[in-house]
């Protein structure tokens, strides 16, 4: 009885003691979104795996499109060396065009990215848009012809999706193209199958279930080549529109870690980003292989975050 | 055939020991949840997510506990809103309106009877609503464009002056200050902020949660520390508990139109169960009329809002399952646990995982039933909790808003916003300002600004676009009426009632 009670107790002290060690993934975010899962299915396959020995801490921080979190590592914890913070091609984009409230990329250091959501543009079933082409001729024609619902605020990265394929069909007035950002993917869909908008701008993975019911038909993918599972959807680049917009999934760490431990955690991500598990999470949620970590990555955002910047200057998002 | 097939299938799922243990444990603490002033379903299945994620519960048994927390929450919310007239949750304000005055006349059994079989009509026809009708009805939002939801979110503004208070100026007041607190944050349409004097923590706006536990809950307590706490919190004898069939009887039409009107109020996205109850109640209050006695306590006032929130839970699932979009705040974060569970929601859930829809429907109706057990003969475990001296409840009060919403925004920042709401909302009550119109106006003042202003992108500015659907226009007639009759029927109305109330 007091052996039973003892070792109850010698557990829980355990218990206390590693959960007090183990490392904590922040999700800027509440949960179910992009920034949660990141969070959880890397914390999930990196103690599967056995990168680390007691399960990922997830908290979750949302506040100001993520701005919260990246304010608070930036202010407050920019030395832990346990810590890991859920980013996206949207923390990029946020970054470029100065919606932190002033902070900037080099503040912290960007790890990797293990995966990314092909960017899609969608039509209702019984839309008169069979091609990218017939889309973009009637924009063209008439730039407000065509309004577009998308799961970012205006200027965000579904709107300057559009905008990018807009210009590259050598549309010249974009400003007057009509987009408005609604709660995520899916009431984007609910819009345009409504018919209140003629095109939905998103990811692939808010848009398998719809394909799947034959609610929606994919216009193009935005990626360099077609996706695997998804091969009868063409890529803008094969109908002749040089975008390719990906939103990947991805992780940063404090500023202040050691090269070593940056290092380190370079290595885990890159472990989970080879495992069976991830692959299979990809293949589930429509993400497409997209695995870039340590300095390669660094340079990956420093380019991404310029050429958002350039852009969002060109159409008139920052000054 | 095929729907008794699935159901077939989802029972046998539904009836296995540990599913059917789950089940009643979700039911008991979603009961207690919701009973407790400021806990209401959406941060009672909050708090729940990390002990089903430790517990290493599959998608199925996950899934079971979490809803039968949410549907035991929106059974448990009448509790408080009856004995304390403080709502559980927020969908059970308006059961305080009939509710609270029942229970003052020396009824309360009656009325906490009475609310259990309307929860239970409410929910069961709900759920078997969306068991057939799931599939189609989730073509509904397919209807709604920015137009459409302007004009219902108008509708349930206009309205709220005939039932929140004797006067609509203040009503009219509360509802634009409540409009005025949701425009803090993001511009939804540029991402500029807007009134946050640069604190990151307000870019996101004010969660109507810390809103609601502040107003109701902070602010009760302020009352209960004026009156130095001397009378019980509890001031209501609940004696023996009797059905009374016959008033249960004479509200089966009420039930009837109530299920259905809650039950569309939450398949719309973002309506969810405090609509349902509103609605609800305003139309069988006017359909009863000035002599139906509603606000004094009367059997349709309680059932009418009880059915519709409890349909309207069932309704919310609709959109959450069939599209991915959740109908209330709950099912946000029901959706959040299917997503980490790895099951995307959407159009083909119900052929791709039918052990999780159809197990889940079919808990659903088990736990209808255990919770009706719990609700009416059990009830008095349940007010047992809530008969505590004012000296104890009133900080357990306290400290359950505190946790409660600091386990859902994990934001010290949020638990300051919950003070400051304590003390407007002491401010308004005495000054006899209704604190539900500000609540309505925080929950729904920013869907209804976005949907206004996308309503003016697509049409370029042209305000004829809001009349340009049947639908919408059928809405601005009856907020136009909802606003105007009440106050024909006040002044009609007035001179016969003087007798009584003298």
């Amino acid at each position: 009885m007091t052996y039973t009670f003892r070792a109850l107790l010698t557990g829980a002290a355990l218990f206390v003691g590693g959960t007090a060690t183990a490392a904590e993934c922040i999700a800027p975010a509440n949960p179910g979104g992009g920034w949660d899962f990141t969070c959880r299915q890397i914390g999930k396959i990196l103690y599967d795996i056995g990168q680390v020995d007691t399960p990922v801490q997830v908290t979750n921080m949302a506040g100001g499109g993520g701005g919260l979190a990246f304010q608070s590592v930036v202010n407050e914890r920019s030395s832990e060396e346990d810590l890991i913070v859920a980013a996206s091609q949207a923390t990029a984009t946020r970054l470029a065009q100065n919606a932190f409230g002033g902070a900037t990329a080099d503040q912290v250091r960007f790890l990797g990215a293990i995966g990314a959501d092909p960017g899609v543009i969608v039509v209702g079933a019984d839309s008169e848009f069979q091609t990218l082409g017939d889309m973009l001729a009637a924009m063209a024609a008439d730039p407000s012809s065509v309004a577009f619902a998308g799961g970012s605020a205006a200027g965000g990265f579904d709107h300057l999706k559009v905008l990018q394929l807009a210009q590259a069909s050598g549309i010249e007035d974009v400003r007057s193209i009509k987009y408005i950002g609604v709660d995520g993917g899916a009431d984007a869909i609910t819009q345009t199958v409504g018919g209140f908008t003629q095109g939905m701008t998103g990811d692939m993975s808010e848009v398998v279930g719809f394909i799947q019911s034959g609610d929606v038909r994919v216009l193009a993918v935005l990626t360099e080549e077609r996706v695997p599972g998804f091969d009868d959807i063409p890529t803008a680049k094969e109908q002749g529109l040089d975008v390719v917009a990906v939103n990947w999934r991805g992780l940063y760490v404090p500023k202040g870690v050691s090269d070593d431990h940056y290092q380190a955690w370079a290595d885990k991500l890159q472990a989970v980003g080879e495992s069976s598990e991830w692959a299979e999470a990809m293949a589930a949620n429509g993400l497409a292989p997209f695995l870039i970590t340590g300095s390669d990555f660094d340079a990956f955002i420093t380019q991404n975050i310029a050429d958002v910047q350039a852009l969002s200057r060109e159409i008139g998002v920052i000054q | 055939m095929d729907i008794a097939a699935n159901l077939a299938l989802g029972f046998s799922i539904a009836f296995s020991p540990f599913t059917l243990m789950l089940a009643v444990l979700g039911c008991f603490i979603g009961t207690i949840v919701g009973a407790l002033p400021g806990l209401g379903p959406s941060n009672g299945v909050a708090i729940m997510i990390p002990l089903t994620f430790a517990l290493g519960l599959d998608a199925v048994a996950a899934l079971v506990l979490l809803t039968a927390i949410y549907y035991g929450a929106m059974y448990g919310g009448r509790i408080s809103s009856i004995l304390l007239n403080i709502p559980g949750d927020e969908p059970a304000m308006m059961t305080c309106l009939d509710g609270h005055p029942m229970a003052k006349n020396g009824r309360p059994g009656d009325a906490l009877v009475i609310s259990g079989v309307a929860s239970f009509v409410g929910a069961t026809l709900s759920t078997i609503g969306l068991m057939l009708l799931a599939p189609m009805l989730s073509r509904v939002a397919y209807q709604f464009g920015p137009a459409e939801y302007f004009a219902l979110y108008l509708l349930a503004f206009c309205t709220l002056g005939g039932v929140a208070s004797k006067n609509q100026a203040k009503a009219a007041f509360a509802s634009c200050l409540g409009i005025m607190i949701a425009m803090i944050g993001l511009d939804p349409n540029s991402g500029m902020a807007r009134l946050t004097g640069g604190n990151l923590h307000l870019y996101d706006g004010i969660d109507f949660l810390v809103a609601i536990v502040g107003l109701f809950a902070v602010s009760e307590v302020f009352f209960f520390i004026e009156k130095h706490g001397k009378q019980g919190a509890l001031n209501i004898v609940l004696g023996r508990v009797t059905v009374p069939w016959g008033e249960i009887w004479s509200t089966r039409w009420v039930m009837a139109r109530s299920s259905v009107i809650g039950f569309v109020a939450g398949v719309l996205p973002g309506a969810g169960a405090s609509l349902g109850s509103f609605l609800t109640y305003v139309s069988e209050k006017s359909i009863a009329g000035e002599k139906g006695g509603f606000g004094t306590g009367v059997a349709k006032g309680i059932a009418a809002p009880e059915v519709g929130n409890n349909a309207a839970a069932g309704g919310a699932l609709v959109p959450m399952l069939t599209l991915g979009v959740p109908g209330s705040g709950t099912t946000a974060v029901l959706l959040a646990v299917l997503v980490t569970l790895n099951i995307t929601p959407g159009p083909t859930l119900f052929t791709d995982r039918p052990d999780v829809v159809w197990g889940l429907i079919a808990s659903l109706l088990i736990a209808n039933f255990v919770l009706l057990a719990m609700n009416v003969p059990m009830v008095k475990i349940f007010v047992k909790i809530l008969d505590l001296p004012p000296a104890i409840l009133m900080p357990g009060v306290t400290m359950v808003s505190f946790v409660g919403i600091y386990s859902l925004t994990g934001s010290y920042f949020d638990l300051l916003l919950v003070v400051v709401f304590g003390v407007l909302g002491y401010v308004l009550r005495k000054l006899d300002i209704p604190t539900v119109p500000v609540i309505l106006g925080i929950l729904l003042g920013g869907k209804m600004e976005k949907q206004l202003r996308d309503a003016m992108v697509l049409s370029d500015g042209d305000w004829t676009y809001l009349f340009s659907s049947g639908i919408s226009i059928g809405l601005f007639i009856a907020a136009f009426l909802g606003f105007i009759a009440p106050m024909f029927l006040r002044r009609i109305l007035r001179k016969p009632q003087v007798p009584d109330s003298a």
